[in-house]
């Protein structure tokens, strides 16, 4: 019973009712959340702790780098291709090989057909329950609709009252079979959902559209990574070689057949986006126009490294720049150089981890994965059975990243606030359209600060990443064309391949746009050998436990202030855990899980 | 009569990879038809719907835990196989799996049959580790099953007269079964030693009967939200 001030601003109270909700993640992954809730429900104490042990890095060393992408592909079964490419990135970085122009263009079109994919899966599939209720959809009039999506998305074909009446009659049927599938077990009497039964039709109407689109957008990574899943990478470029005369034999060369096919699954990806993913959201952001909390430190203080140069090793010419934003300061933006040892740092006074000296940080280089799984005195229940974890002491298997000390937020909000904050013409307008489409479907006159720092501008902020992503994939497509026409085919350089051309020790870091936000990569090389590898996950930024400084992280800060309609169903806190689309497998590894049920909501 | 033969599950946790492996190993004893196609899945989960979405017939091997000793096969068929998938999530990738079939039956594209071998495990917390002898023992077992499996739908297949190499298996060769297990680090190295949480799990301990999620009807908990306790 204890009132702490953050430095970041909070004032956390551990009194009240104690909400946990174990694990959180629909997917992969692990994570708990403890809440405490005050007389009228709102929460005033966030702890967040990821229930697996990291230990991708430990066993990376001694092999050989070239390889290691192929590791970190597996971590996590949802974003696999961000940490392969990030994985030969560090190590080029290390080596100081550079790609050719083709195989950046190659992997760039790569890196944002696995964001659009990603985005339109989490959105449509993982979180658009949070927001919209399939029982509700059955009490809809296909024609009204019809009608509303002739307001939201007119370019969209699939609208007419058929349509709709069809995909009623099929959800009506398969919930009267008693089998609910994917739509069970949500809290569908909960005031908290707020759409229209139409919105709600709608949006499960592109539920199912949307399933049926997603195997195509990864026909890219099939015809540029050989496979899929697990396309392959490679040190140095990347493993498809171009014959313009080649035929379309498996693994032939990339033709212009192949080439056609990728622009014809481009332009889809552009148009469902355009059309129908970003109204989507916007059309269901606007019956939650009075819940806009959720923001936290979101869009208030922000980090990405910077992404989609148009020419590569050109940081100037990211499309989506990095930099830092702190304490909600839009108008000064801080440089990031993820070599510096001084600024990207990870802590471990709230983790189950052994530092020689933890109220210092280390830089990912110099990063240390030692296991000290201990208690705090607080804790009720048992070391394998923790009834309600004590945040005072050690409390997660997610160590703490911080920036110069700040605690910030990473993801598709943060890239958006940085380019929003750095006048980026293309997503200033994206912004700036959003914003009047929400504003007259609800009625509000809200300006970018008030929605962006929400739950709701989290999931916006994804969409309009989505959208923009696909768009310059075309660009980068027609640039791949214009080379191959000019007669350059390099798509690898294999120059530095062999060992034997290496320094014995290097040292290199990479980067990327991971879904989820900024993904670094940093390997230490030494006679050809990994001597240490340290992966710095999204999840972890945005999951992280405190500091020593008792800075609480994303995830803790976006609940606070939320009030909970029903503390037995806490959908507001699953709302806003999955705005970040959070995923722990590749933060940290399973350990224990009593599988009976795979979430376990307590009051308390 | 399309046939998706699938390996799901996570190389990296040790006897969580039975099901990668196995679909490795088949590949490079076996030839089949175009019709066939096999997958190491991994933990794709969700993402993998299209595949089951499109096939008639799909295997599917995993590392389960039923409760019983370890090595045990089990053979599951068709309306059974999410309850056994649902019956303790020991790997996340299982909850995916369910979900796969759940949404697939929503969208009315199921295979006409599922078939699950599936084998329990020893050891899944050994990260970097690989699959014990007593599951990796059932490998070739687990291989027989599936095509004798085949061989009830008629479902051609060819013996390879020289196996492939591990470079032209399933996967990237340098996380191919052999060079994963030889360049393993040290003990120490690695620092596997600690995760009190992991040493004090029960997870493996044997039931008196096996575990079956009995009311599972291949739906699943999207976030389990019915489980509440009130305490």
């Amino acid at each position: 019973m204890s009132i702490i001030e953050t430095p970041n601003g909070y004032k956390l109270d551990n009194s009240g009712t104690r909400v946990v909700v174990d694990p959180v993640t629909r997917i992969e992954g692990h994570m708990r959340c403890e809440v405490n809730l005050d007389e009228n429900n709102v929460i005033v104490n966030a702890v967040s702790t990821g229930t697996m042990w990291r230990g991708l890095e430990v066993i990376l060393r001694g092999r050989d780098p070239r390889d290691a992408w192929a590791f970190v592909e597996r971590i996590c079964g949802v974003c696999t291709g961000c940490h392969a490419l990030t994985s030969v990135r560090a190590v080029e970085n290390a080596l100081g090989i550079e790609i050719p122009p083709n195989a950046h263009l190659i992997r760039e079109m790569m890196a944002k057909t696995l964001q659009v994919h990603d985005h339109v899966v989490h959105f449509y599939h993982l979180h658009a329950l949070d927001w919209i209720n399939p029982v509700n959809a059955l009490k809809a009039n296909p024609k009204a609709t019809s009608g509303l999506q002739n307001v939201v998305s007119p370019k969209h074909a699939k609208s007419s009252p058929g349509y709709f009446k069809d995909i009623q009659t099929r959800i009506r049927k398969f919930i009267e079979s008693g089998q609910l599938g994917p739509f069970k077990n949500g809290y569908w009497t909960n005031p908290a959902y707020k759409c229209s039964p139409e919105a709600d039709l709608m949006a499960v109407a592109h539920y199912l559209e949307a399933l049926d689109l997603q195997k195509e957008f990864v026909k890219l990574h099939t015809i540029f990574g050989g496979k899929n899943p697990h396309p392959n990478y490679l040190v140095g470029g990347v493993p498809c070689a171009i014959n313009m005369d080649g035929d379309m034999a498996a693994g032939a060369p990339l033709n212009m057949e192949r080439l056609n096919f990728v622009k014809a699954r481009i332009d889809e990806m552009v148009q469902f986006n355009k059309n129908v993913y970003v109204p989507d959201v916007i059309a269901i952001a606007s019956f939650y126009k009075d819940d806009l909390w959720g923001g936290g430190i979101g869009a208030k203080s922000v980090m990405d490294y910077g992404a989609y140069p148009t020419v590569n090793y050109d940081k100037s010419t990211d499309q989506l720049p990095g930099g830092v934003i702190l304490n909600d300061n839009w108008d000064e933006v801080f440089p990031v150089d993820p070599a510096d040892p001084e600024q990207v740092q990870e802590f471990v006074t709230h983790s189950w981890y052994k530092y020689p000296d933890e109220a210092k940080g280390l830089h990912p280089w110099d990063g240390i994965t030692e296991p000290n799984y201990e208690l705090g005195s607080k804790t009720k229940g048992t070391r394998t059975d923790i009834k309600e974890i004590d945040e005072s002491a050690k409390y997660s298997w997610i160590k703490a990243p911080r920036w110069r000390g700040h605690a910030v937020e990473v993801g598709p909000l943060s890239r958006y606030v940085l380019a929003f904050a750095q006048g980026h013409e293309h997503v200033t307008e994206q912004i700036s359209k959003s914003l009047s489409t929400f504003n007259k479907l609800s009625g509000t006159n809200l300006g970018a600060k008030a929605v962006l720092q929400s739950t709701i501008g989290r999931t916006l902020a994804r969409a309009l990443e989505s959208e923009y992503c696909a768009e310059m994939m075309v660009d980068d497509w027609h640039s791949l064309i214009k080379n191959i026409k000019n007669g350059d085919t390099s798509t690898a350089n294999m120059e530095k391949w062999d060992p034997s051309t290496w320094p014995k020790h290097a040292k290199g870091y990479g980067t990327a746009a991971a879904p989820r936000g900024a993904l670094g990569h940093w390997i230490v090389i030494n006679d050809g050998k990994i001597e240490n590898y340290q992966c710095v996950v999204p999840t972890t930024w945005n999951g992280s436990p405190r500091d020593p400084d008792g800075n609480i992280g994303a995830f803790e800060a976006s609940l606070m202030g939320t009030p909970v309609e029903r503390a037995e169903e806490p959908v507001e806190i699953l709302r806003t855990l999955h705005s970040f689309d959070p995923c722990l497998a590749c933060s940290t590894h399973v350990m224990s899980e009593d599988g009976e049920e795979l979430i376990n909501v307590k009051v308390r | 009569m399309k046939v998706l033969i699938l390996g799901v599950g996570n190389i990296l946790w040790s006897d969580e990879g039975f099901g990668v492996r196995t679909v490795e190993a088949i590949n490079q004893q076996y030839e089949f038809d175009e019709d066939v196609k096999l997958m190491d899945g991994g933990t794709q989960g969700l993402y993998l719907i299209q595949h089951v979405q499109e096939c008639d017939l799909l295997i599917v091997f995993d590392a389960i835990d039923y409760g019983l000793k370890p090595g045990t096969m089990k053979l599951i068929h068709d309306e059974d196989v999410p309850k056994f998938m649902g019956a303790k999530k020991m790997s996340l990738h299982q909850t995916g799996f369910q979900e796969v079939l759940s949404t697939a039956e929503l969208t009315g594209e199921t295979p006409d049959h599922i078939f699950l071998i599936g084998v329990q495990p020893e050891v899944l917390e050994d990260f970097g580790g690989s699959l014990r002898d007593v599951v990796k023992a059932q490998m070739q077992p687990a291989i027989e099953h599936c095509l004798k499996y085949l061989d009830g739908y008629s479902v051609p297949y060819k013996k390879r007269s020289v196996p492939l190499s591990e470079e032209d298996g399933v996967n990237s060769p340098t996380i191919g079964l052999h060079d994963y297990e030889a360049h393993r680090p040290s003990e120490e190295m690695a620092c596997r030693s600690g995760d009190e949480r992991v040493l004090f799990d029960n997870t493996f301990e044997q039931r008196d009967s096996e575990l079956i999620d009995s009311d599972c009807r291949t739906n699943v908990f999207v976030d389990g939200r019915k489980h509440f306790e009130d305490q």
